[in-house]
């Protein structure tokens, strides 16, 4: 593979862009070159650090899961420990950089969308840290089915907003968030939760997760001398994915497995598989694989992980599936809720549901693989957000 | 990245002659009043009732009729336009619909400017060319796409000047100086002034930045080759703004969830379409 070098001039080949409204350019210029000027800055990025570490628990540990390992009896299988990241996600390596950014750049008032109340979560609790302003767009059904996190948000001095327009998750957070920005262009920082949106931000958020990766390849490395034979992660919009992916794209040894959530299953129409399933087009400011139909009218989409409930993904997965260096599988709502419970009793750690997606296949993965292979499966979060969907799930009811 | 301007000058020159928006602006000029533009959803509450609702805004004195064609993630819309988008599309409205709609009007109205608004995807997913052709055919004269700025627009603007279709750009009130130059040389038919931070929607009134973004927008215009006229629009809802936009500098008012909500509220359809048509007819008494 050539050197892999993205984005060039904004685009992953064919995908990302900025297809926004002309108020937000202004604002995506000056954010680009915010960002150009503070990543260079040693000040700024001494101060990430502190907070990533004494704030926030950096490094996260690599996990050897001896007793999963024995249960599937393949492939070592060690688990990236996201979930015991401040907040419980990954997503707080993407909120502390960003907010830090947003502070920076002298903006006062932060919003964001959620899906799972994660995101939410890692925004409100670095702007309570950094002392800003924070409104927080969410789907009234995914206030529902989070209620725990919408609760965490206000605890740490946020305004949640539910959307009510169109299928009330994710993606209509999204559009809510950017309606927001248009309005309040000229004093809020939009901080948003994964690899979407227009240039810069896919880059801007892999960038700060990339993270995950570059401690796996150290940890990796410390325990055994090599790199893992494959490193697995749940597909959302992609965020985790590709902060574990990225520092190893250029190592072809490496075997990428992106999850995606299938739902009730492809072939139902329930599902939010927009890699397996999808086609290319353009939403929320970016080129890229969507599910929608033949008009170009945006599908609704299911996942009982509401993290992973969205019918787009990010361009950069777009292009990694496009030359073929990421594999994307799917796995259903059931399978998910299987490996939920495997790791709780095996291993004593209660995933989210939107990490149980990668445990899942992770872990029949790993049955094919040999016992002198290594596996590494990012757990991006913990699930105790998740309880009463398991619960009720497991009980026969379903939304 | 903007290699495509100097085609695109070519293009405009050519087909300058026979396009409706442009006869249309030259023709009110010499009558010295101003375009009022009306914007609907189609499809809402239905699609025949569209084709009265337009008739009766046309009647009305509508100069440009704006048709939207619902897309399920507007946004850039407020409120009215989002509901009456969601109706619209659970009513079972489709793209073709509504150039089909459209294609109906231009038989009665052959010299009224159609312009299609609509986001970029319902055009990519047809393809531009294609799309651009069979908006053609219908006898649409121009595009408005809110979520294709000039950095991406060289698609898209090949597909439309080809035909000699008009591409109408937005411009924003912080769009600095230098973007509105470039944006107006690869804006065709006017240029598209949003009046206000924000998405559209009924305001109750305008700030004085407002007043100082048009009139900036309006000397780059006016410098532009041909002349490029300058409508404005978003939150534009009676006579008195009307005339507030046009003593600012506007060539034209663009009327859309105003509209909209007389369409939401009013359910006796003949109440309705004589509502609007007294309605539209104040308006443009404004643009003279
Ligand atoms: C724990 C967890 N994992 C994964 C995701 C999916 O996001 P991404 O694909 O950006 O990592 C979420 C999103 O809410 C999450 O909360």
């Amino acid at each position: 593979m050539k050197k892999y070098n993205f984005p060039f001039n904004g685009k992953f080949g064919n995908f990302g862009g900025k297809f926004i409204p002309e108020t937000l350019v202004p604002a995506i210029e000056e954010l680009e070159e915010s960002y150009k000027k503070f990543t260079k800055d040693s000040n700024f990025k001494k101060e990430l650090k502190e907070y990533l570490e004494n704030y926030a628990g950096r490094p996260t540990p690599l996990y050897f899961a001896k007793n999963l390992t024995e249960y599937v009896g393949g492939a070592k299988i060690y688990l990236k420990r996201e979930d015991l990241l401040h907040g419980g996600a990954h997503k707080t390596n993407n909120t502390l950089g960003q907010c830090l950014l947003a502070k920076k750049m002298g903006k006062k008032r932060i919003i964001a969308e959620t899906g799972a109340g994660q995101h939410g979560v890692g925004t409100a609790l670095a702007s309570a840290v950094l002392g800003l302003e924070c409104e927080i767009y969410m789907g009234l059904k995914d206030t529902e089915r989070q209620k725990l996190n919408v609760f965490r948000m206000k605890l740490l001095g946020s305004k949640v907003h539910p959307v009510k327009s169109g299928t009330q998750t994710l993606k209509d957070a999204i559009n809510e968030a950017l309606r927001d920005w248009i309005t309040n262009v000229e004093n809020t920082y939009y901080v948003i939760g994964s690899v979407v949106g227009p240039h810069p931000y896919p880059m801007i958020v892999r960038d700060f997760q990339s993270i995950i990766g570059k401690e796996i390849k150290k940890q990796i490395r410390k325990i055994n001398g090599t790199l893992p034979n494959a490193i697995v992660a749940c597909v959302g919009g992609g965020s985790n994915a590709i902060g574990s992916f990225y520092p190893f794209i250029s190592d072809q040894e490496v075997s990428l497995y992106g999850i995606e959530a299938e739902g009730s299953g492809i072939k139902t129409g329930k599902h939010s598989a927009t890699l397996a399933a999808g086609s290319s087009g353009i939403l929320h400011g970016m080129q890229t694989y969507l599910l929608q139909d033949k008009m170009g009218q945006i599908s609704a989409t299911h996942s009982i992980s509401a993290g992973l409930d969205y019918p787009g993904v990010g361009p950069e997965h777009s292009y990694l599936k496009e030359i073929k260096r990421v594999n994307y599988k799917s796995c259903t709502d059931d399978d998910a809720i299987k490996a939920f419970v495997i790791l709780s009793e095996k291993e004593g750690i209660i995933p989210a549901l939107e990490s149980a997606h990668a445990i899942s296949y992770g872990m029949k993965l790993a049955k094919k693989m040999k016992k002198s292979e290594d596996i590494v499966i990012t757990l991006s979060g913990r699930g105790d957000k998740d309880v009463e969907v398991v619960q009720n799930y497991l009980n026969g009811i379903r939304d | 990245m903007y290699k495509t301007n100097r085609v695109t000058k070519k293009k405009k020159n050519n087909n300058n002659n026979n396009n409706r928006i442009d006869k249309k602006f030259y023709e009110l000029k010499r009558k010295n009043e101003k375009a009022l533009i009306c914007y609907v959803v189609a499809g809402f509450p239905d699609i025949m009732s569209s084709e009265h609702i337009i008739t009766s805004l046309i009647n009305g004195g509508a100069d440009i009729i704006e048709i939207g064609i619902p897309f399920s993630d507007p946004i850039a819309d407020g409120s009215t336009i989002q509901y009456a988008i969601q109706k619209s599309l659970i009513s079972g409205t489709t793209p073709d619909m509504c150039l089909e709609l459209a294609s109906r009007i231009r038989k009665t109205f052959t010299n009224v400017p159609l312009i299609i608004m609509t986001y970029s995807n319902i055009l990519y997913r047809k393809g531009y060319i294609q799309f651009a052709k069979k908006a053609k055919e219908c006898g649409i004269d121009g595009f408005i796409i809110p979520d294709i700025p000039m950095e991406e627009s060289k698609e898209y603007l090949n597909a439309m000047q080809n035909i000699g279709m008009s591409t109408i750009f937005l411009v924003s009130p912080n769009t600095a100086e230098k973007r509105l130059k470039m944006i107006s040389r690869i804006c065709t038919g006017f240029l598209y002034a949003i009046s206000v931070y924000g998405t559209t929607g009924e305001r109750q009134g305008f700030d004085e930045y407002t007043i100082e973004s048009i009139k900036r927008v309006k000397k780059v215009t006016a410098a532009a080759a041909n002349g490029l006229p300058l409508a404005v629009g978003f939150g534009i809802s009676n006579p008195k703004h009307v005339r507030y936009m046009i003593n600012a500098g506007a060539d034209a008012v663009i009327i859309g969830s105003a509209i909209i909500k007389k369409i939401q509220e009013i359910e006796n359809k003949e109440t309705l379409l004589n509502t609007l048509n007294r309605f539209i007819y104040e308006l443009k008494n404004s643009c003279k």
